[in-house]
């Protein structure tokens, strides 16, 4: 993220046809109104792709072509990204001269579940509960340990460089901090052009206009091109992240936490922004959060994670107003509501201890040695079968939990 | 609570009142205004919470109750009066006695705030034996019950342990321990459960609540979300750029805000308990500020309901009257803000 672009990947500032700057020898001489012959051409490696801008329009491809094309495959609501029995462990190793291979972290420990177009799918849970990880894997930007990913129909779970490189056209990233997301050293207008020059696209009009008009898109002011991240503030510098990740007008995007850094009305600011955009584009979003109120209101769906494993996915409103779950009844529960009075009357259920650790989850159930049912309401022999049995979520196509004994709480939650 | 503050502190009954704080500090770029003249008191048992967002001032004024800009190069005016005594004013060996034993500090992040090489109890034992002429094993008995109460598990064998092996909710506790070792009069808890995930976050405000009735301190709880506040605090003062805009009781701001801004803010957060989905309300623009400070009304280039050729919001500095009942720095007259803000909510929904 910090690393300087070396001479052979600085991005010029100026529109392709004008350019004369490039650090590289050739200049490019790619006018930008040219069709190229060859469309599929896709760079190996960021080095090729830059060799590619720089000698010519070879690597050029017409935008607004590739977009038409692409848009044809996967119809509105439709299924366009599926997870099957995902995991990402981490290799451990003991300490000392001799490194052993030891337990791994579980980060994400099997997660299954499917994306439809133009919706967006809420990823909730604690910290360490492995949904930062999920959105990551998601992408390949960690390699999954195992399971698939299939995008648009097509397993791309071991995808090669190439590969990805393309598939990255589509799917894109918003990270949750705004200050390490964004090189220190690189002006505005160079970050939010860098996905045309890594992919060798030339968008209509020049990289330059381009790049502002997503800035006014955004909500910045496209004569700041040339600024740096640290002349901005943090809430426009999120922005500055979002015109970069939908600068190639991807399909899917995974927001990690992308608000949370932000102060309360700047929040609202960038979450209408985000929903605007998926209008404009029908953009589909994975929204990483911890913040169960900005979940409610963006997601279409939502998935509670913990311990590296979705224990309920539901419809956004069916999580919310019918939890079964107990985990998500206690995670709902503990949320403080700005009403003193509603609050006032709230009973809470109140989860004991703290995460287990994700390298010795606990054994059947992961949540039992914390779930509230288990302790009070369930018979020894109840209780036996969360200890040894690893539940499977179930459950109708809107709603499916992973509980043996899944059920309203006795209490309101929210 | 019948007025904010009264003219006179030393008189006024607040266990603290705070007169005219002003804390300045001078940078390359200039003079930082963090906090400009706040007022307010604080009375015994009570629990004020201080919402903002960054840079409104709010950790400043807590530094500044406990004196942590003594010796640097902020400068800091007005009257700190806690029981009597100004705090300005005391020398430092005064200070020093009164830090740890009257007025206790729960910091935002346990884990910098803890000594990573000191055990856990040593740090809690030092922070009890500096006020109390005790034995170390009855120090040490004393501190094994504290973290009991405070809800840590097996306390004999926590004792022991280095900050690094305690969780985050673990460590936190810890602090709050650390801070009631010596049932201080007043509690300076500057975002005590930012850094921790929800479920968590709502174990440690029990914890808070159950303390505040069994040793009867008075809290100042800083916090950027006013869930928090709705659940903890007697009263609440919003601030922004590094002013009080509006103080009154927790039930009057939540049902009766009459800034602008805190208006704006609460109309602005998503809500967990919200069934119908509308489209967020945010506030337009971005933090003032505090080297060049907007003229008139610090809020005026993001209020949208400023009026400059009748009220003058963008000149006339408006005033907050400590002595009313619910002090508003605003320039618009209360009736119509009422109005404003009922228009506002009728066309939305329509």
């Amino acid at each position: 993220m910090t690393d300087l672009p070396t001479s052979g990947r600085t991005p010029d500032d100026e529109p392709a046809a004008a350019s004369t700057s490039t650090a590289t020898s050739t200049p490019s001489s790619a006018p930008t109104s040219t069709p190229t012959s060859t469309p599929t051409a896709t760079p190996p490696s960021a080095h090729d792709a830059s060799r590619d801008r720089t000698s010519g329009a070879s690597g050029g491809r017409r935008f607004s072509r590739r977009r038409k094309a692409a848009d044809d495959d996967v119809a509105l609501g439709e299924v366009i990204l599926e997870v099957t029995d995902l995991k990402k462990h981490f290799p451990m190793h003991t300490s000392g001269i001799i490194r052993r291979a030891a337990d791994p972290v579980k980060a994400v420990d099997g997660i299954s579940f499917s994306v439809r177009k133009g919706e967006t799918l809420g990823l909730v849970g604690e910290s360490g509960c492995g949904k930062s990880t999920a959105g990551r894997t998601l992408l390949q930007l960690l390699q999954p340990t195992s399971g698939s990913i299939r995008y648009k129909g097509k397993d791309v779970t071991n995808a090669d460089p190439k590969e990805l490189r393309k598939l990255r056209n589509e799917m894109q990233m918003v990270f949750q901090d705004p200050y390490g997301s964004l090189n220190p050293r690189q002006t505005v207008g160079t970050i939010i052009a860098a996905p045309f020059h890594i992919q060798g696209i030339k968008p209509e009009g020049g990289i330059k206009a381009e790049v502002q008009r997503l800035m006014e898109r955004v909500g910045l002011n496209p004569e700041h091109y040339n600024r740096f991240p640290h002349e901005f503030s943090g809430g426009q510098r999120q922005r500055i992240g979002i015109a970069r990740a939908v600068a190639l007008r991807p399909k899917v995007i995974v927001c990690d936490e992308p608000v949370s850094a932000l102060d309360v009305s700047i929040q609202a600011q960038v979450v209408n922004l985000l929903e605007d955009l998926q209008d404009e584009f029908e953009l589909t979003y994975v929204f990483v959060a911890h913040d169960l109120a900005v979940i409610r209101h963006i997601s279409d769906r939502v998935a509670v994670m913990y311990l590296g494993k979705i224990m309920e996915l539901a419809t956004r409103d069916e999580l919310y107003e019918n939890p079964l779950h107990p985990y998500t009844q206690a995670l709902l529960s503990a949320v403080p509501i700005p009403d003193p009075r509603r609050e006032n009357k709230r009973e809470r259920i109140l989860l004991k201890g703290d995460l287990p650790s994700p390298i010795n989850p606990p054994s059947g159930c992961v949540f039992h040695t914390r779930c509230p049912r288990y302790r009070e309401d369930l018979s020894e022999a109840e209780r036996t079968r969360c200890t040894t049995e690893v539940p499977v979520i179930q459950g109708e196509e809107d709603h499916r939990v992973a509980c043996h004994f899944a059920g309203p709480p006795k209490v309101d939650v929210i | 609570m019948s007025t904010w503050a009264s003219a006179d502190p030393v008189s006024s009954g607040a266990l603290l009142a705070v007169r005219d704080l002003k804390v300045t500090f001078p940078t390359e770029d200039g003079l930082v205004k963090a906090v400009d003249g706040l007022t307010f008191d604080l009375r015994a048992g009570e629990t004020l919470g201080i919402v903002g967002e960054s840079g409104s001032g709010k950790s400043v004024t807590s530094q500044a109750i406990m004196g942590l800009h003594r010796g640097s190069r902020a400068k800091v005016e007005g009257q700190i009066v806690f029981d009597g005594r100004d705090l300005l004013k005391i020398v430092d060996d005064d200070l020093r006695r009164m830090r740890g034993r009257d007025i206790a500090m729960i910091f935002q992040d346990p884990l910098s705030a803890l000594h990573p090489y000191y055990t856990v109890g040593n740090q809690i034992v030092e922070a009890y034996r500096i006020h109390n002429d005790v034995s170390k094993a009855a120090a040490r008995a004393h501190v094994i019950d504290m973290l009991d109460r405070v809800g840590i598990p097996n306390p004999q064998k926590r004792i022991d342990q280095y900050p690094h092996e305690f969780s985050g909710g673990m460590r936190q506790r810890a602090m709050i321990a650390m801070a009631l070792v010596n049932s201080p009069r007043l509690i300076i808890a500057d975002e005590p459960t930012t850094a921790l995930d929800v479920t968590v976050q709502a174990q440690i405000l029990n914890l808070l609540v159950d303390l505040q009735k069994e040793f009867g301190s008075s809290i100042i709880i800083i916090t950027h979300d006013l869930g928090v506040v709705a659940e903890l605090a007697d009263n609440i003062m919003v601030m922004y750029g590094g002013k009080a805009v509006e103080g009154s009781s927790a039930d009057e701001i939540f049902y009766e805000a009459e800034h602008p801004y805190t208006w704006g803010l609460l109309q602005s957060m998503p809500r967990i308990d919200a069934v119908k989905q509308a489209r967020l309300q945010p506030i337009a623009g971005n933090p003032p500020s505090l080297i060049n400070p907007p003229s008139g009304c610090a809020f005026h280039p993001r209020c949208a309901f400023r009026d400059d050729e009748r009220l003058g919001c963008s000149s006339v500095v408006p005033r907050f009257e400590i002595s009313d009942e619910h002090p508003t720095r605003c320039l618009i007259p209360q009736a119509e803000r009422r109005a404003i803000f009922q228009t506002q909510i009728e066309t939305r929904t329509a």
